[in-house]
């Protein structure tokens, strides 16, 4: 199976923002670099769309920077997991691949965090950031009414976006009390960029209701969510609606790393002033390290990029602008706290673990992941816990700070070496 | 605008614009159920990213891709439900 070997000096993983960078560096310092990505397309999730229609210069600028570069682009492929001695076990619509790499670079980004309460497991109920994607890509949101809920700054520009598209967006509720988003926003004159985005989202979102300190507590429906119900401590009520988008903020995608072996910190990589991990040769950036946006994420996939090339010196000049996001970072992380209550949203007959169904009831006796997995196989379906294990960290406290590949199902074929 | 593609979904042809993915063609014809849950439960596309697999349908005999993933072709056999 030589054929479906590849080898790089650099591989990377992931072709957002992070990703992007790290390959440009990387490639611009002239290492044979290659450019990994599960998706058919460009940008990451937050670019999502924008090599079809560009509206983000900074994400055009990135797209065609790489483009100029020699690195090599494997899309749509598929990181199953690490083989031995270097080697990603991988496939793509051809079949199986093996990418052999010196250094790797991580940039797998986060995905969104979704916290069960009644009814979230309806057809109808979105991540919010995976609702702007679907319709970026023809999922038909004209005239639909939508209500977004949950947590962070992705709710108002995802409620922007989709409002451009035609949707009639009822209301956004974020469930971080209205005091403590006053004192994010005050210090934002600090990051002029983040400020002006947050200015001409609120003129877009005029007339819609921006309410603090509310959060969904059910969903209703028949086999299509029809309606929220929504609380703010004191009173409830229910809004009808044709579609929700709900989601908690975001989690890093740390299985490839833990499958690698490399240390986290609270959930997030841990990473030196390189970008290196715990696992030499392998560096992580972006949203892996810490949730901070595309800013953050270029800056910290051009210091792995130029690390990865032994271009150490150049980096010095960026650690200004990374220690600059990391501050907005922390600001993020305090301002979108979640209040304990989203924490208790479950009723005993709601499913924690959507792919094996398994109920709140049969999971909260237990002590620790590991063992209700063993138990009930929550976390055990195709989407190998990242949905549950994510909430199970939230609800119960549990930490799942190892996984065991595939990361990602794929075919059998895919996981033979040699 | 190119030439849109025509697939069928369940029997039901549809046509997209190119860039479409298969999830929201499946949208287009007013399907909201992609599967049914281990307990029978109806399910359809949550995380639009790719990761909580419960957008997974059949394409043309390949079971279990990830329709929030893959872009329309011409010509595609999409099955839900499967």
């Amino acid at each position: 199976m030589s054929d479906t070997r590849v080898s790089f000096e650099v591989v990377v993983v992931g072709a957002g923002p992070a990703g992007l960078a790290a390959a440009c560096a990387a490639a611009e310092s002239g290492c044979r670099t290659a450019l990994v990505d599960d998706t058919p397309w460009l940008g990451g999730q937050i670019w999502r769309g924008q090599q079809a229609h560009p509206t983000i210069p900074l994400a055009a600028h990135w797209v065609e920077r790489f483009k100029q570069t020699k690195a090599v682009l494997l899309d749509q492929c598929t990181i199953l997991g690490p083989g031995s001695s270097r080697i990603l076990l991988a496939e793509d619509p051809g079949g199986p691949r093996q990418i052999q790499w010196e250094r790797l670079i991580l940039a797998t980004g986060a995905r969104e965090l979704f916290l069960p309460f009644p009814g979230w497991t309806l057809p109808g109920n979105f991540g919010p950031g995976g609702l702007q994607s679907l319709a970026k890509h023809g999922w038909p949101v004209a005239g639909k009414r939508i209500v977004l809920a949950g947590s962070g700054p992705l709710l108002l520009a995802v409620g922007g976006g989709l409002r451009k598209m035609g949707a009639c967006i009822l209301s956004i509720n974020e469930q971080a009390p209205l005091s403590r988003l006053i004192s994010f926003g005050a210090g934002l004159f600090r990051w002029p960029s983040k400020w002006g985005q947050a200015a001409r989202l609120k003129w877009t979102l005029r007339g819609t209701p921006f309410r603090c300190g509310v959060w969904p507590i059910g969903a209703q429906g028949m086999e299509q969510l029809r309606a929220v119900t929504l609380t703010d401590g004191r009173r409830q009520w229910t809004e009808e609606c044709d579609l929700l988008a709900c989601g908690f903020g975001l989690v890093p995608n740390v299985e490839l790393p833990l499958a690698l072996g490399c240390q986290l910190d609270n959930g997030f990589v841990r990473v030196d002033a390189w970008q290196a991990s715990s696992v030499a040769g392998v560096y992580c950036a972006g949203e892996l390290t810490g949730i901070g946006g595309a800013d953050a994420a270029l800056v910290e996939g051009s210091i792995a990029g130029l690390a990865a090339s032994g271009h150490e010196n150049a980096i010095r000049q960026l650690m200004a602008s990374r220690a600059s996001w990391r501050r907005f970072s922390a600001g993020l992380a305090k301002a979108f706290a979640l209040r304990e209550e989203v924490a208790r949203l479950a009723s005993a007959e709601t499913m924690i673990c959507r792919c094996e169904d398994v109920r709140f009831d049969r999971m909260k006796s237990f002590a620790c992941w590991r063992e209700a997995k063993l138990q009930t196989r929550c976390g055990m379906g195709t989407c190998q816990g990242r949905v549950c294990g994510a909430a199970a960290r939230v609800l119960f406290g549990w930490g799942m700070e190892s996984v065991r590949p595939p990361v990602l199902p794929g075919r059998v074929e895919s996981l033979t070496q040699d | 605008m190119p030439d849109p593609i025509q697939l069928r979904v369940n029997g039901q042809t549809v046509s997209v614009a190119a860039g479409t993915v298969v999830a929201a063609a499946v949208a287009l014809v007013g399907q909201t159920r992609f599967r049914r849950s281990v307990r029978g439960e109806a399910r359809g596309p949550m995380c639009g990213m790719g990761i909580c697999m419960e957008c997974r349908v059949t394409i043309n005999g390949f079971t279990h891709v990830r329709s929030c993933q893959t872009l329309c072709e011409q010509g595609m056999e999409v099955r839900t439900d499967e």
